[in-house]
């Protein structure tokens, strides 16, 4: 209601409240809700951590020793579905989307504040219903894909819940999209082109395209998966007649492009990220919007690559390996515009660019083994491998996760006021760069040499590299550690950051750090060159314009 | 729903419009409903190509076959085609600020609404086949189930409408977000009644 007055005669900021506690409320602030998101999401990213901890610690010794197999099982399901739904997901879409998508449409916030706020408050309480499960009556034990019939046969409480708690989250997940396809198409301000917005606006765009597409097929199926759990009926269960191969897919319909919706994200911050700290425009603005474009496009078509080996024809064989191939040409295109942004920049190596080139690497090597699996030979060789953990691990943590940290140093300032401390950046860098490749690199051998996945034994053969990857995995959690004490330090008292330390040129930092409600004490600035990185450097006066000036008459 | 009375005119002028990022955003409610729809139809989707391919591939018990009877459903379907209709005509007597016509093609299409979910009970009760006897019954009850969950939704917002509409100058002919969702929202889930007629009872 706050929100629908005119500014001048109620001001929104009246009804909310203020200070931290704005972070526990209800606001419909685009920024409380952004934080709300990272700060809850990364609270899930240390729970799925743990969980990770606990599956490398059994996978140390060949025998099961450390926890009961049943118990092993609860703790690799949760482990990806806290991360996926609870960490990834919210933290790329919900956390940086809600902070960033208004500055960079020029807007004063997001096209449904109040659905904004009703999507976060979701995600709470369908974390802890996931977590209580497992103290109440055993979480679920058939990983984050529930394929049936083990999905049916595995006690039923724990499914049930974990069914509940992903329908909440798919339901939080839409309402962000909406509000997303609304904000970038609708809420632009006056002037400001498509082709002008900065690129994590068309990401998200494409992001929500997928969420609103993809998502509800994965409601409606597990709603049928929860009717087979407690009503009996036969969809998916085969010993009633039922098509598990059904299940597989509709869950892969949402759940390969769900890929997407966590690494198209990471593709837009980093776009944001590169150009600032190489003080060069982004290279290949257009081919980078056609190629979010052509991985939406294509990222609903290729779902059944997952299934090689459930029994599908050839013609599906044929037509889904073909369709995956492809996307290695938009991804192709955008790992090489990002090569030749940094080519003959004046390349700042600080946190945030340090884990933005990790994020290319890891990427590129993920992307080639992704091309590799969808190659039905290869993939009937490896399926449900290690080499498919490794592989995906690539992606999402050393793609998304790492791009994750790098915008964390990159945005800190923004949120904060305040600069994160670089040498302890680099320390966490470092950790994590090395821990993460220790754990995940060795998995691809692990694989290809046969060590299934999602199996608390192991032949004894693997040994070694199953250790190795297991101190890589304590690398990564020490590695947390500078990460936190850096955060909270450089929140209460790091170096003071002034609106703008990276003279960055997009709407976010032509305004106050951290900005105030409704982002811009004055009218919206008309950012029409995002990137415009390309003149010297002296040229740009930053201090003395508030933003608006710079782009209206400048150019 | 105070809401709906504090949203301002949309910015008359183009020159109002340059400055609406500044003040006040012109309403997108009916374009996010309308993204919402996408989404619900995806769900539908979803399970029309589960049901198709089990009917393609997944062989019913002996005795079982993917067939219904045909007469209450054909005439259920005329009743929602209907209630389409009488909607568009209680939206264009809204449009001409005939307020109490408006409300009384509201109450026609609520009760052809409930007309169509007592028909789908008695065919419900019909049936020889419970939910969970073949894979075709559990289909058959989760989709129009689902349908039906839909119906129930729409009229209770029609119902909701109709109450609001008491009030003269509640619903404007510029400004009336709240019939004009409901009638988005009872075409959308006619049109899947059609798909699912098609698919369930005619294929």
């Amino acid at each position: 209601m706050t929100l629908s007055l005119p500014p001048q005669t109620s001001h929104p900021s009246n009804l909310q409240p203020e200070g931290w506690l704005r972070y526990l409320s209800f606001s419909l602030d685009h920024k409380v809700i952004g934080l709300q998101y990272l700060v809850t999401a990364f609270f899930f990213y240390l729970v799925g951590g743990a969980l990770a901890g606990m599956i490398r610690v059994e996978l140390l010794s060949p025998i099961s020793d450390f926890m009961p197999r049943e118990t092993y099982n609860e703790v690799l399901t949760l482990h990806g579905t806290v991360m996926i739904f609870l960490w990834i997901v919210p933290v790329v879409n919900g956390g940086f989307g809600n902070y960033l998508i208004p500055f960079y449409v020029g807007a004063r916030d997001m096209a449904f504040p109040r659905l904004n706020a009703v999507a976060f408050w979701l995600i709470p309480p369908a974390g802890f219903l996931l977590i209580a499960s497992y103290f109440i009556a055993g979480a679920a034990q058939s990983g984050w894909t529930a394929y049936p019939p083990l999905s049916l046969t595995t006690p039923a409480a724990g499914q049930v819940v974990w069914i509940l708690s992903v329908l909440l989250l798919g339901g939080s997940s839409i309402f962000g999209g909406i509000n997303f396809i609304a904000t970038v198409l609708k809420m632009r301000r006056p002037g400001l082109g498509m082709m002008q917005l900065p690129m994590y606006c068309w990401a998200m765009l494409g992001t929500s395209i997928l969420v609103v597409l993809a998502t509800p097929v994965l409601a409606g199926t597990l709603v049928l998966l929860s009717f087979d759990i407690i009503a009996h009926t036969g969809f998916f269960n085969p010993a009633l007649g039922g098509n598990a191969v059904v299940y597989q897919h509709l869950f892969w319909f949402y759940s390969h492009p769900a890929v997407y919706i966590m690494v198209l994200p990471a593709f837009g911050l980093v776009s944001e990220i590169l150009p600032v700290h190489a003080r060069k425009p982004l290279f290949g603005y257009t081919t980078m919007v056609y190629s979010i474009l052509g991985i939406v496009f294509l990222g609903l078509i290729v779902w059944a690559h997952h299934m090689f080996t459930s029994a599908t024809p050839p013609w599906m064989r044929l037509f889904f390996t073909i369709a995956t191939a492809f996307i290695a040409v938009p991804t192709g295109i955008k790992f090489f515009n990002w090569l030749a942004t940094l080519w003959g920049g004046k390349i700042a190596l600080n946190s945030a660019m340090l884990f933005s080139c990790a994020f290319i690497v890891h990427f590129v090597f993920g992307g080639i083994t992704g091309v590799a699996l969808a190659q039905v030979p290869f993939d009937i060789h490896v399926h449900d491998t290690y080499f498919v953990v490794g592989h995906f691990h690539y992606i999402v943590y050393g793609g998304t996760v790492f791009v994750v940290f790098g915008s964390i140093y990159h945005w800190f300032p923004k949120f904060t006021g305040r600069m994160l401390n670089e040498p302890l950046g680099r320390l966490h860098f470092l950790l994590t760069f090395i821990g993460f490749n220790l754990c995940f690199a060795p998995q691809h051998w692990l694989g290809l040499n046969g060590m299934p996945r999602r199996v608390a034994e192991y032949d004894p053969q693997f040994t070694l590299l199953n250790q190795l990857s297991s101190v890589g995995a304590l690398l990564m959690a020490i590695s947390t550690l500078p990460f936190l004490v850096n955060v909270v330090w450089s929140a209460l008292a790091g170096q003071v950051a002034g609106d703008n330390p990276w003279n960055a040129l997009t709407p976010e930092w032509l305004t106050s750090s951290p900005p105030p409600v409704e982002n811009w004490k004055g009218p919206a600035p008309l950012v029409t060159h995002p990137y415009g990185y390309g003149v010297p450097e002296g040229q740009i006066d930053l201090k003395a314009v508030s933003g608006l000036e710079i782009w209206s008459e400048g150019r | 729903m105070t809401i709906l009375t504090s949203i301002p005119d949309p910015s008359p002028t183009p020159e109002a419009g340059a400055l609406a990022a500044d003040t006040e955003h012109v309403d997108l409610r009916m374009f996010g409903l309308a993204t919402f729809l996408v989404a619900d139809g995806m769900t539908f989707a979803g399970f029309f190509a589960a049901y198709l391919t089990f009917r393609a591939v997944n062989p019913l018990p002996p005795g079982a076959v993917y067939e219904l009877e045909l007469i209450l459903p054909t005439l259920n379907t005329a009743l929602l085609v209907a209630s389409s209709f009488t909607f568009h005509r209680a939206a264009k007597e809204l449009k001409q600020s005939r307020n109490g016509a408006c409300r009384l093609w509201l109450l026609i299409t609520a009760s052809l609404g409930v007309a169509f979910l007592a028909g789908q009970m008695v065919e419900y009760f019909s049936l020889p086949f419970g939910l969970t006897d073949n894979l075709f019954a559990s289909t058959f009850y989760a989709l129009t189930g689902f349908h039906g969950l839909h119906v129930c939704l729409g009229d209770l917002m029609i119902l909701i409408v109709w109450w609001q509409a008491r009030v003269p100058g509640r619903f404007t002919p510029e400004h009336h977000f709240g019939v004009e969702a409901a009638e988005l929202y009872w075409h959308f889930v006619d049109g899947i009644w059609l798909i699912l007629f098609g698919i369930l009872y005619l294929l």
